[in-house]
């Protein structure tokens, strides 16, 4: 009804500007323009691939507590409904989201019309055929055997390919920027562009066999966060920090810092995922080391970020995105510290073979990467799709959800996980001593585990209704409060 | 100026990567290469090898692992789950399945510790006939029913409140398999290189 009505004119001149920003600002929506269409099917289809993974999430967790529920049906058993989840939620949604976020991002940052949307088209394509086949082929049965590589090749090879055509538009447009300057976040892209299709190559050589295999297994599986889902996350924390609060971020050079540390040492952690294993003592220290100089990295960006953010705390109570991407930031530096210490033997004699990693990768992929996707998302859609957020409470909804399903569901585990590890290791207990002890802190996951779930629902409903145009019309910001637009916290 | 920076940015993004490939992964597969299966070891058969399969199929990885930690890491030893695991008992494994997680014990000497046919069937048609607590998933689609079994029928032995009124479960030809590849999982050979004990965890 009111979505005609409003015009794009009238979105632009909702507040008073001088000429000089009303131009600047026509020429940020042609940018936008140029993205929308593309980054919607991003995010439609990764919003999807959201909703389906959490449902299969969800089903794994509560076999936990029920083992016999759906007992009967091979295609839901276990162990084929867990890498279903895994990688509908690492290649679907995180990835999609992600390289939506990317190409508005870039474009941004480039200040330029995105080039070659047609190769976005068939990337996104291409990269959604792939994940489709590669869910069913595992509900199937057809599994690789390995952690992260569990997709039939010709599944992770039509992403290999989707991704090719999205790095593609993204390096023209780069070349094609109209500023000098290029800022932190189009590093960690552009890096990512160079390292992902890189590492999948790699680790497809097929000339591994043995413990090997497992390094390689483990050296591809930390590296796909090294090389994607960090520099997604990170970008984003880079970019929507400053920009939501309006400030510069705190320093350039602890983001050169931060970005190079990052890139020598993240990559060679991988193998801190065989501790204790039959490989060559050797590796598994040299991975040990390189997971505790982290801490350089992550300490940097953490500064970086923090301080950028601290004495605007206030901010938060407004900005759906800078809520959502603090929380990732912090959760950020918290995987990370948790993550050095992890690698250390002394605690992975306890830590390892339990749900303690679990809770970990989780916190990682959810409460840091997932958090900062949300935040981009909620700031991105008003602006290529020309319309608010309809409803407010809906996200409020939507960040209660993640925030404490998440925060139950790494604690539950991180607890249930040690008792269960300290269990094992005392050789005067049964082993099934180990798996009952868990029994009470896994409902807590999968209750954790349903509000997720609720919030994606809530999340998924009010991006049809934006990219729809429908529900209430707004001409401000979806704020969760009402606040006074002044000349400081003038949206831009 | 701009080309240089580009050129040092993507040449050490590029460095950073192959550098880690190289390390962890590219010299350790050239090292290894080398080893020489152990005596005791055997390829594994057809029958294995499908077994092999049905265990990926399953996912059986996400729950067990198949890798002794050595004395002084964990309680593996004490557990009698048999002397730390080395490179060469892996030569014949494609893909590797040496896994992450311990829902459940380690399967790496299984067959030795639980040789019985007829309880590893029992356990996958349904985990808490046999092990009260456990939160294994049942595999039933591994057996089938019939009225009557044939003379080379694999007949599982089911308690009365299980077993169905007037038939019998029968093991598939993949339950069988994957039977006789778990029972198959005995590395209980001597090997010369055994890592003594873990150097850098705290003395017990």
């Amino acid at each position: 009804m009111a979505a005609q009505t409003t015009t794009k004119e009238q979105f632009i001149s909702f507040a008073s500007h001088t000429a000089e920003e009303v131009s600047e600002k026509q020429q940020r929506v042609e940018i936008d323009d140029s993205v929308t269409s593309p980054v919607v099917l991003y995010f439609l289809t990764g919003i999807g691939w959201l909703v389906f993974g959490s449902v299969a999430g969800l089903i794994a967790a509560v076999k936990f507590n029920l083992p016999d529920w759906l007992g009967g049906t091979p295609f839901l058993t276990f162990g084929r409904i867990r890498p279903v989840h895994l990688n509908a939620v690492v290649y679907g949604w995180a990835s999609l989201a992600g390289a939506g976020m990317i190409v508005w991002m870039t474009s941004r940052l480039c200040r330029a019309k995105i080039e070659k949307t047609w190769a976005l088209y068939v990337s996104a394509v291409l990269w959604n055929i792939g994940v489709a086949f590669g869910i069913v082929s595992l509900f199937f049965g057809y599994n690789q055997g390995m952690e992260w590589l569990e997709f039939p090749k010709p599944a992770g090879g039509l992403i290999a390919l989707g991704f090719l055509f999205f790095a593609y538009s993204i390096a023209q447009t780069f070349r094609k920027r109209q500023v000098e300057h290029v800022y932190v976040s189009l590093w960690y892209i552009l890096a990512s562009l160079i390292w992902f299709p890189l590492l999948y190559v790699v680790a497809n050589l097929g000339i591994y066999h043995g413990v090997t295999e497992a390094a390689m297994n483990w050296w591809f599986g930390h590296n796909v966060l090294t090389v994607w889902f960090t520099p997604i996350g990170l970008a984003g924390a880079y970019y929507f920090i400053p920009k939501v609060i309006g400030r510069p971020i705190y320093s350039y050079y602890l983001g050169l810092l931060g970005f190079w540390a990052f890139a020598l040492f993240y990559n060679w952690n991988g193998i801190h995922h065989l501790v204790g294993g039959p490989l060559p003592t050797w590796m598994v220290t040299v991975s040990i080391v390189a997971s505790v100089m982290m801490f350089v990295p992550v300490m940097a960006v953490a500064v970086n970020h923090h301080l950028t953010t601290i004495g605007h705390f206030r901010m938060l109570k407004f900005s759906p995105t800078l809520r959502f991407v603090v929380f990732g930031s912090m959760s950020y530096t918290a995987v990370s510290f948790q993550g050095s210490i992890e690698s250390l033997r002394s605690f992975s004699e306890v830590a390892h073979f339990t749900h303690y990693t679990i809770g970990h990768a989780h916190l990682g992929v959810y409460g840091f990467v997932s958090m900062i996707l949300f935040g981009a998302i909620y700031y991105i859609m008003p602006r290529i799709a020309k319309w608010e957020w309809p409803y407010p409470k809906l996200i409020k909804l939507h960040f209660w959800m993640s925030a404490v399903g998440i925060a139950l569901y790494v604690v539950a585990l991180s607890m249930g996980g040690w008792i269960q590890g300290t269990m094992m290791n005392d050789p005067s207990l049964p082993f099934i001593a180990s798996v009952n002890a868990t029994k009470p802190y896994l409902w807590v996951r999968s209750l954790g585990g349903t509000m997720m779930l609720l919030g994606h629902l809530a999340f998924a409903y009010q991006f049809l209704l934006i990219i729809y145009r429908s529900g209430p019309t707004r001409y401000v910001p979806a704020w969760f409060e009402l606040r006074q637009t002044t000349e400081e916290n003038r949206p831009v | 100026m701009m080309f240089i920076r580009s050129f040092i940015f993507f040449l050490g993004v590029l460095v950073t990567l192959l550098l880690g490939w190289a390390g962890l992964v590219g010299i350790p597969n050239i090292m290894i290469s080398e080893i020489q299966p152990p005596k005791g070891l055997e390829r594994y058969t057809y029958e294995q090898s499908y077994g092999r399969s049905i265990y990926i199929r399953e996912g059986c990885l996400y729950c067990h692992s198949q890798q002794v930690r050595p004395v002084g890491f964990g309680a593996d030893q004490e557990r009698f789950w048999g002397r730390p695991s080395v490179p060469a008992d892996y030569v014949y494994d494609k893909p590797h399945l040496l896994g992450t997680m311990r829902t459940g014990p380690d399967l790496f000497n299984i067959g030795a510790r639980q040789p019985s046919e007829d309880w590893h069937l029992i356990h996958l048609y349904n985990p808490r006939i046999v092990s009260r607590g456990s939160v294994m998933p049942p595999f039933p689609w591994l057996f089938e029913e019939k009225i009557s079994a044939a003379p080379d029928d694999k007949v599982i032995i089911l308690p009365d409140s299980i077993a169905p009124r007037g038939k019998v479960v029968v093991a598939t030809r993949e339950g069988r398999a994957l039977t006789t590849y778990l029972i198959g999982m005995n590395h209980t050979y001597s090997v010369s290189q055994v890592p003594a004990r873990n150097d850098t965890t705290k003395k017990k």
